[in-house]
């Protein structure tokens, strides 16, 4: 295939869709899939060919739309209208849109999502622009809304040194967590000499209720596939991997289905869009361990060896996988790529803040009232995301934290709401951007409850290579476990502050090196509550039962005991 | 190899390029602690009791795992290094059974030595006291989890000088744990061939011999230089017939 057959092919599909008289969108991602969605599509389709209107309107199987809370979520798509929205539906409601929305133009209005929602007023999709519009099982529907047109301009049009300056001046930096400049490593690659090197997307996402990563890979798996080629053209590299997490089998499926549907096509294999350019692309699954997020480990287990960090230097860029010059980034940092190449850096350095470009996609959870995907420009403030976005706390309740990065991260407290959401605002708080979770936070949380339980987390993620994580983190658990007991001393805490540092500063990787970030943040803008905890023995949002009293109380705990229990 | 000056404690060192933090510090004869390193196995640098402070931005890092480079500067034993150091030495007696007064190695364990070297009189976290067995069902040897530090010495030298790829690691975190042959016991290991280099490099009373009792156990690790030597140069120095003796 070349640049002229994937026109003809776009624009076939293109006529082929415009037959339709509606379209009937039905999100087939994780969320709406456990909500029921695969019903709602069979009663999608059940009730158009009972009705005989198969040649009018069409079922289309895509991905997250985005207000996954509210799923099933089905759009409807009639010619020379504006989409429109369908919440939590059921097979009757399935039947009735097919009936009076699709055939009669009345829509259903219980179920209607309103379009001006802020919700989606105040997105912007750079990454996720296809993601709830197509088919990703089927090639031709990417292809249909430009889909490889970028790849073939880069192959014909630039340079692999052009396609690296493009990718610094847009100012795209890795949505892994880390913010590293995502040209700037390209280009590290690029210029390491080697006869082999490869490319990895790192699709292991592991913090915990986070799932952008996740969902671009079953929204919209070529253009993840399409960022990798071009990057594979810009490196030098002719092999990528993609590394998904084990407990995403369906986005391992539709990836799998989409790198084949590409090689059948020529659009990748040998000799991409015939040119010179070859890039095979493999996928590896992950077994369950969040360590394997960190990229040596990735590595590692990639080369089938035990997914346990090493340290840096030598950093992938000079020698990964089995010793050869290796470009790793985020899936979402590769679902920046195409709209780079398509658009131009200018036009993405449009978007967002001065040192942070572009779009971030966040997983919105927590006790806000519209759970879901979101895709912002950086700089948005955190109230816009939790109070327009997210419509605020539930209950009329009170906004009590923001906890970003994951286990990684810290919690942001109420006074900083109108910070601009970018690295470096995020980091001068004590947290960070993280790969993309959000979780908003109500008086109901206690904040030493928080941090034990992401410090929960990582003790079980330790891989247990270094001693300050692996026992270290044990260690921490155990005091916030006292803590939120009642068995808590000052002296506790002391130690927890010197550990929390030490292990900051002597693990081996970034597990361990951000494992005491939770505490920390959470000490820094809620110590009373570490206070409150320890010397009164209370919780004041009612979480923590303290029934335990310190050692040395036990003296006098012990007959009051037995005397109760009497 | 281009000669290199790094500062060290104050003072102008010279090195070689391709030298790691560690050497230099040695070549110097400056005692900087060490757990998982041993002369002439791979580095790991997983027991952090290396770490050194490297020049103005005032960050740690790794000196067994980090190459020397031009100009810089480090300091080996900051106030902040031994507390930290401390830390992790305490860190390690609370994980597992280290109970020395009973223990093979009592008074030639590395463990130990490092410890009251810096001073450590009392640990300050909970003791884990992980409920872990012994294995001897191999005939010359033991493995007792209770004095395992996990510095896979043990998965070094018998993977990269032995070949044999008896020792792996199983689990994670606190729950990780030395292996032969995908957690079979020892003796009825088919890749064993019984050498005896893991009982050798073992830092603690971890392996050791079948029969010894407390304070018997003798390790000697000359014989990996004598090895490597042996294979790379071609030289097979020998003392009486034996390779040289002695052990750090
Ligand atoms: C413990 C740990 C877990 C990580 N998990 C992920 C992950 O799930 N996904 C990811 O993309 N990066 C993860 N990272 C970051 C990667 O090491 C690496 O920096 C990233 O993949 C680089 O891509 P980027 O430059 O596009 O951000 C993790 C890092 C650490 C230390
Ligand atoms: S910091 Fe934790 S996860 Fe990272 S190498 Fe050390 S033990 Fe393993
Ligand atoms: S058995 Fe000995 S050599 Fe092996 S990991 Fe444990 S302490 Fe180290
Ligand atoms: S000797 Fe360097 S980390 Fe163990």
């Amino acid at each position: 295939m070349n640049r002229a057959d994937l026109q003809t092919m776009a624009q076939r599909e293109q006529e082929k869709q415009a037959r339709f008289q509606c379209r009937l969108l039905c999100c087939a991602s994780t969320p709406c899939l456990s909500s029921g969605g695969a019903a709602v599509q069979q009663a999608l389709q059940d009730a158009i060919k009972e009705s005989e209107a198969s040649a009018e309107v069409a079922v289309v199987s895509t991905g997250c739309m985005g207000p996954c809370s509210r799923g099933p979520v089905v759009t409807v798509q009639v010619q020379g209208e504006d989409d429109v929205y369908y919440e939590n539906v059921t097979p009757e409601t399935a039947r009735q849109i097919v009936a009076d929305h699709a055939l009669a133009g009345q829509p259903v209005q219980e179920k209607l999502l309103p379009s001006d929602l802020p919700f989606f007023a105040k997105q912007t999709k750079v990454v996720l622009s296809n993601s709830g519009l197509i088919d990703p099982e089927r090639l031709e529907d990417y292809v249909a809304r430009g889909g490889y047109l970028a790849l073939a301009y880069a192959l014909r049009e630039m340079t692999p040194e052009e396609v690296c300056v493009e990718i610094s001046q847009s100012g795209l930096r890795g949505r892994g967590g880390a913010g590293y400049p995502t040209g700037l490593k390209w280009d590290l690659v690029r210029k390491a000499p080697s006869d082999k090197k490869y490319v990895v997307a790192n699709g292991d996402e592991g913090d915990p209720g986070a799932y952008m990563d996740r969902t671009l890979m079953e929204s919209d798996p070529h253009r993840v596939l399409e960022g990798m080629a071009i990057a594979g053209y810009a490196v030098g590299a002719e092999q990528g991997f993609i590394y998904v997490r084990g407990e995403y089998p369906v986005a391992a499926k539709r990836l799998e289905r989409a790198i084949r549907a590409a090689e059948r096509r020529g659009l990748l294999g040998s000799r991409v869009l015939d040119s010179s350019f070859s890039f095979r692309i493999d996928i590896r699954i992950g077994a369950g361990a969040f360590v394997c997020g960190e990229e040596t480990a990735l590595m590692a287990s990639i080369m089938g060896r035990r997914g346990q960090p090493v340290p840096r230097p030598p950093y992938p860029a000079q020698s990964g996988l089995w010793g050869h010059p290796t470009l790793i980034n985020n899936v979402e940092t590769f679902g920046n790529i195409v709209p780079i190449i398509e658009h131009g850096a200018q036009w993405y350095a449009g978007i967002g803040t001065e040192k942070s470009k572009g779009t971030k996609i966040f997983a919105l959870a927590g006790k806000v009232e519209n759970t879901g995907l979101i895709e912002v420009p950086m700089g948005i403030t955190l109230r816009e995301i939790v109070f327009d976005i997210g419509g605020g706390i539930p209950d009329g309740r009170e906004f009590k934290a923001a906890q970003t990065g994951g286990p990684s991260g810290g919690c942001i407290p109420p006074q900083f709401l109108d910070t601009k959401v970018d690295y470096e605002s995020l980091k001068a708080l004590g947290s960070i951007m993280g790969s993309g979770g959000l979780i908003v936070m109500d008086d109901q949380s206690c904040m030493p409850d928080v941090a034990k339980f992401f410090m929960e987390f990582c003790m079980d993620e330790s891989c247990g290579k270094c001693v300050p994580c692996r026992v270290g983190t044990v260690q921490m658990y155990r005091i916030l476990q006292r803590i939120t007991d009642g068995s808590a001393t000052l002296q506790d805490l002391e130690n927890l502050e010197d550990l929390c540092t030490m292990v900051r500063e002597t693990s081996l990787c970034g597990l361990g090196q951000s494992a005491p970030n939770p505490v920390l943040s959470t000490l820094k803008y809620f110590r009373n509550e570490y206070e409150d905890h320890i010397e009164r023995r209370t919780c004041e949002a009612g979480v923590c039962e303290m029934t335990e009293v310190p050692v040395m109380a036990l003296v006098e705990e012990l007959p009051r005991r037995i005397r109760a229990a009497a | 190899m281009a000669v290199i000056t790094v500062t060290i404690n104050d003072e102008l060192v010279s090195g070689r390029t391709g030298q790691s933090l560690l050497e230099l510090v040695r070549e110097r004869g400056i005692d900087l602690p060490t757990l998982c390193h041993l002369d002439g196995l791979e580095e790991r640098g997983g027991c952090r009791l290396c770490m050194v402070e490297v020049g103005a931005t005032n960050r740690l890092a790794a000196a067994c795992v980090t190459p020397a480079q031009e100009g810089m500067v480090i300091y080996t034993h900051s106030e902040r290094l031994v507390r930290y150091r401390r830390m992790i030495l305490e860190l390690l007696f609370a994980e597992r059974n280290h109970v020395c007064a009973v223990c093979v190695m009592n008074g030639r364990c590395e463990l130990q030595r490092e410890a009251y070297t810096i001073g450590m009189d009392h640990v300050r976290y909970d003791y884990l006291t992980p409920d872990l067995p012994m294995d001897a069902s191999h005939e010359r040897f033991v493995i007792d989890h209770n004095r395992c530090i996990l510095c896979t010495r043990c998965v070094r030298v018998c993977d990269s000088v032995e070949g044999a790829h008896t020792w792996d690691v199983m689990g994670r975190g606190v729950n990780c744990r030395v292996i032969t042959d995908l957690h079979q016991p020892w003796g009825s290991s088919r890749s064993c061939t019984s050498c005896g280099k893991c009982v050798q490099v073992c830092p603690t009373g971890a392996l050791h011999a079948k029969g010894s009792s407390v304070a018997e156990m003798v390790k000697h690790h000359d014989f990996l230089q004598w090895i490597l030597d042996g294979r790379e140069k071609k030289q097979w120095a020998t003392r009486n017939g034996d390779p040289v003796e002695g052990g750090r």
